[in-house]
């Protein structure tokens, strides 16, 4: 404020532009902060890769750090024999609670901001609540009120609580991206005389592709990492998804420290994957929420 | 096409504010009335609650006899062009256009031929296959009339929409838009604050202020005989001059008092405007700019020393200092809000500022003397209390 001390108040100070010299100094530190950073985050991770190229005599806790004299993927084999029906029923789970969840969270977002009902703030407020419950409130009741009503079994019962309990996030994540688009576009399509449905497939849907990558995004990897509701909810280990797989992997006797690795490393891999394809629409689609929202 | 009356028309919000007081208007089959006035007067509250998007407070509205308050706006029959264009960013220029036939589920070979129809008569034609991002201003706005026109409905709608073109081009499509409603004879309600825009395309003009309607008349009407201050304010460009005056008899005649120059009026003119009753009173008294002029006429002219000078080819406009208080200060300025304002007569030491229409190449100075002549049959009187003309 030192310069605007004559000027009237209500006009900001524009902030100067910094000297290019100063910053120029600042950047190489910031990378070395980064990469420092980077290295703490990244040492478990090289950890689990260099064990889990081990064999099991090569395995000791105080040479965790060192690679393996023999690399060997006889872990990886041992793990992908064990875990691949899970992985398989992983897929099974995520991929259709991922798609319905998506499709439900467009609709919710559609009738909370663009197609508005009476007390829709009100209702979406309750949605919001559904993100603050945990998981092992619901965990007695809801397999109570699964086995009551004779609900199928296995994958299903899984898929069904997983969608309900994306409710929150999804209606979110739309309403937020679909508030962006102008509310003239709606006006138009109803003075074209078009519908709700008509509008939401020919008008909404077509424009939301940024929002269905977020979702989808966020709905696969919180589905395929889930432990506990699989745990509670499926009792026959056939259906298992690969997170209980997982943990069972864990032997009474001996800790197969390097099968634990690969396996951790292979059941982690379906979502890396589906960041590296889709993170920069992710990103895309998170800032155009956060911009105009 | 059909004729459009409302009655009594309301729109009160929850919070309690009125945007709309009790308009009353009737628009004749095929008929452009342009709406007018400064932002936040209400013109646009009432297309949208013409076109269904605002619901109705009170009052009723008719669209060809038949009564709409309630009836869905997609049964209505009407058209709407949007200030956005709100143009469907995904769709082609062709799906755009042709996207109310395909909800109507019309058959697919018609609603091709119509498209092109319609984009032959809006010179678009060469665009169907673009989308609206690879579209200048002026072809989004083709576009926008375009999903209008195929739609041969009963009344189109216009809000604003040249408001987001640039001037020259704004200039054009006002021509094009208006030859267009004549040529389909399409019933048209067109809101602007463009006071040029409603002169130019109206065949009659709604002025509104504050919810309130004004004055509903020819532009030439409007122009010559505006009914209060704020419609003589608001229209013409630049806006007339106004300053407080006195009306004093002098030798039987009256005379209208700006400061200390006097300028006597014809006995017809005191009679209309019943001037009689104003000797000794104050009162506003106006007169538009190509009313004062620098050619010799032989009428009573203003005198004053030149402030500033506008030479805009055709002609001069001479600003000059006439010695009278603008009128009532403030509340004035506050009437002719909006647009007007920044262009309302500047208050100059010594009193208001008049605008005056020279000759291209009069020889003009700023800072000497000037005599202006007054045409006196076109001078305007106002009350300085209910700003009604008299």
């Amino acid at each position: 404020m030192s310069t605007a001390s004559a000027a009237p108040p209500a006009v900001a100070p524009i902030p100067a532009p910094k000297p290019r010299r100063r910053r120029n100094r600042v950047t190489p530190l910031k990378y070395v902060a980064l990469l420092g950073v980077a290295i703490i985050v990244l040492t478990p991770v090289y950890v689990l890769l260099v064990t889990s190229f081990k064999s099991l005599d090569e395995i000791d806790p105080s040479h965790a750090w060192t690679l393996p004299n023999v690399w060997t993927f006889s872990a990886w084999h041992d793990a992908w024999t064990q875990l691949s029906p899970n992985m398989k029923n992983s897929f099974k789970l995520a991929i259709p609670a991922t798609l319905l969840s998506t499709v439900l969270g467009s609709l919710n977002g559609f009738v909370l901001s663009k197609w508005r009902f009476p007390g829709a703030d009100f209702v979406f407020a309750f949605f919001l609540f559904g993100m603050f419950i945990p998981y092992q409130a619901v965990m007695i009741p809801l397999t109570l009120l699964f086995d009551d009503v004779h609900f199928p079994g296995g994958i299903p019962r899984l898929v069904f609580a997983h969608v309900i309990y994306g409710i929150p996030i999804t209606a979110l994540i739309f309403r937020n991206y679909y508030s962006t688009i102008p509310n003239d576009l709606m006006e138009a399509a109803r003075i074209d005389r078009a519908g709700m449905l008509r509008t939401f497939r020919s008008v909404i849907l077509p424009l939301s592709a940024p929002a269905f990558v977020v979702a989808a995004i966020w709905q696969f990897t919180s589905i395929w990492n889930d432990f506990l509701f699989a745990v509670f909810l499926i009792t026959d280990p056939s259906q298992w998804p690969v997170t209980v797989a997982l943990n069972n992997t864990a032997g009474s006797l001996v800790t197969p420290f390097n099968l634990q690795m690969s396996a951790a490393l292979l059941a982690s891999a379906p979502t890396l994957v589906v960041y590296v394809l889709l993170g920069r629409y992710f990103m895309r689609g998170l800032m155009a929420g956060a911009l105009k929202g | 096409m059909a004729e459009i009356a409302v009655k009594d028309l309301t729109k009160r919000y929850p919070n309690g504010f009125e945007a709309l007081k009790g308009l009353s208007l009737e628009i004749a089959e095929a008929e452009l009335l342009v709406l007018v006035g400064p932002s936040g007067c209400g013109k646009t509250t009432a297309l949208r609650m013409i076109a269904g998007l605002e619901d109705i407070t009170s009052g009723d509205l008719f669209i060809g006899g038949k009564r709409m308050n309630d009836v869905m706006e997609k049964d209505r029959d009407i058209a709407m062009v949007f200030q956005s264009y709100a143009l469907y960013p995904h769709m082609t220029v062709a799906q755009n256009i042709g996207f109310s036939l395909k909800v109507a589920k019309r058959p697919r070979d018609e609603i091709r031929r119509r498209v092109r129809e319609t984009a032959t008569l809006l010179a678009i034609d060469g665009l169907l296959d673009r989308r609206p991002k690879q579209l200048s201003g002026g072809q989004r706005q083709r576009v926008a009339m375009g999903r209008a026109v195929i739609r041969e409905p009963q009344v189109f709608l216009m809000d604003e929409p040249l408001s987001n073109l640039d001037a020259q081009l704004r200039v054009h499509m006002r021509g094009e838009i208006e030859a267009l409603q004549k040529r389909l004879g399409v019933t048209t309600v067109y809101v602007t604050h463009d006071q040029v825009e409603a002169m130019t395309m109206g065949d009659r003009v709604a002025v509104l202020r504050d919810g309130l309607l004004q004055q509903v008349d020819t532009p030439a009407e409007i122009y010559d005989r505006p009914t209060n201050l704020f419609v003589a304010g608001f229209m013409g460009s630049p806006p007339m001059n106004l300053a407080e005056a006195t009306i004093e008899r002098v030798d039987g005649g009256l005379v209208v008092r700006f400061g200390e120059q006097a300028i006597s009026l014809p006995a017809g003119l005191v009679q209309e405007r019943g001037l009689d009753d104003w000797v000794g009173k104050t009162l506003i008294a106006g007169i538009r700019p190509e009313d004062l002029s620098g050619s010799e006429n032989g009428g009573p002219v203003l005198r004053g020393a030149v402030e500033r000078v506008e030479a805009l080819g055709a002609n001069l406009l001479v600003y000059f200092s006439v010695g009278a208080p603008a009128p009532g200060g403030g509340v004035v300025a506050a009437v002719v809000a909006g647009e007007a304002l920044e262009s309302a007569p500047l208050v100059a030491e010594g009193g208001t500022s008049f605008c005056a229409t020279f000759e291209p190449r009069s020889a003009v100075r700023i800072g000497e003397p000037v005599e202006a002549s007054v045409d006196t049959a076109r001078l305007h009187f106002f009350d300085p209390e209910t700003h009604a003309a008299l």
